[in-house]
């Protein structure tokens, strides 16, 4: 007799959500993948330095940075406001320099140390001086493959 | 046998935990990726060698820059953005011209017998010039390399230089190959 029942109406049908931790866990992932922790808080101000023919750092772990640049406001009264090298979290002279590559030299995998890159992170209005002692400190080091920091060039600066 | 049913875990939780997750990693990301002008430097030398033979005049490319930031190159003022076009014809030579480097011929696989040139780019800074000056400079002759070497690798592989093979690209180096040495700093502009 009721061959044909009626469709039940009525309440509305919810949406399987089934699917939704798959599509959570997938953004989840992409995140976990690109993602870069800051591993340094910076005490010097460095407005990056521009230009075009870039080439992209690719292995993060095989790369050393310096940081060239004026102390922080809240430093300068201790550090006065010339150019300074940061390595790591605090200050440093160019003779620290090569123990720090030393350092970040045998915190490496023996495989990867012939490719370490050293990455001088210099603000733009820094001058020579500084970073020319410094590339001296790193052929010393015998750390040759250096990367000068920069950004993308804006156009009609 | 009775059939026993195996208990479904609870999953509606797993959204929550995914997207907690989720929320740290979204706030912790930086997307920046590192870029800059990757450069060699020169091994340390202990002392001078003495008998180092004379590189001729024509051979070399000399670009100073001083201390206001401006620049020399051989011996005449000029503008950074005439640079890459001078350091071209300096690495080229079209015209075999007497006063620009001379030319080898060297084979080269894959390539064939190639003209190469003997030419070395020197540049040297003051003290106080300024680092995005500097840079600009390096970044021009780098410029000035990778137009080169694109030019080649369109004309005889009829690509370019980025998606060319790892030997096909070598073999392009071996014919561009990158000669920038940069002399100790002067110290004039005071300080």
């Amino acid at each position: 007799m009721a061959k044909f029942r009626k469709k039940k109406s009525g309440g509305q049908q919810a949406i399987n959500t089934a699917s939704l931790p798959d599509i959570v866990f997938m953004l989840l992932f992409f995140f976990m993948v690109s993602t870069t922790m800051k591993e340094v808080d910076m005490k010097v101000q460095i407005k990056p330095a521009q230009a075009t023919e870039l080439a992209t750092l690719e292995k993060k772990e095989l790369v050393t940075f310096i940081y060239v640049g004026v102390p922080a406001k809240k430093f300068q009264a201790l550090y006065g406001s010339e150019p300074r090298i940061q390595l790591n979290d605090q200050f440093a002279t160019v003779p620290d320099i090569q123990s720090y590559i030393a350092q970040s030299r045998d915190a490496m995998r023996e495989s990867d140390q012939p490719k370490m890159t050293v990455s001088i992170k210099a603000d733009r209005e820094c001058p020579m001086g500084v970073i020319t002692d410094i590339k001296q400190a790193l052929r010393k080091a015998a750390a040759l493959k250096i990367n000068y920091s920069a950004a993308e060039m804006v156009k009609n600066r | 046998m009775s059939k026993r049913e195996v208990q479904e875990v609870n999953a509606g939780s797993m959204a929550d935990i995914a997207f907690l997750l989720l929320i740290f990693f979204l706030v912790t990301t930086t997307m920046d990726t590192d870029t800059g002008l990757a450069r060699l430097l020169p091994p340390p030398v202990e002392e001078e060698p003495e008998d180092t033979p004379p590189i001729k005049e024509r051979n070399v490319f000399t670009v100073l820059i001083n201390s206001q930031n401006q620049l020399l190159v051989e011996g005449r003022p000029m503008e950074i953005r005439d640079l890459t076009e001078a350091t071209k014809e300096f690495i080229l030579n079209p015209l075999d011209d007497e006063k620009l480097p001379e030319k080898k011929e060297i084979e080269v696989e894959l390539l064939g017998v190639q003209e190469v040139t003997k030419g070395v780019i020197s540049l040297q800074n003051d003290r106080d010039t300024e680092y995005q000056t500097y840079l600009m400079v390096q970044n021009e002759l780098q410029r000035a390399y990778n137009e080169l070497r694109d030019d080649l690798a369109k004309r005889k592989f009829g690509k370019a230089y980025e998606e060319l093979e790892k030997e096909e690209q070598k073999a392009v180096r071996e014919v561009f190959p990158q000669k920038i040495s940069e002399a100790e700093p002067k110290n004039i502009g005071g300080n």
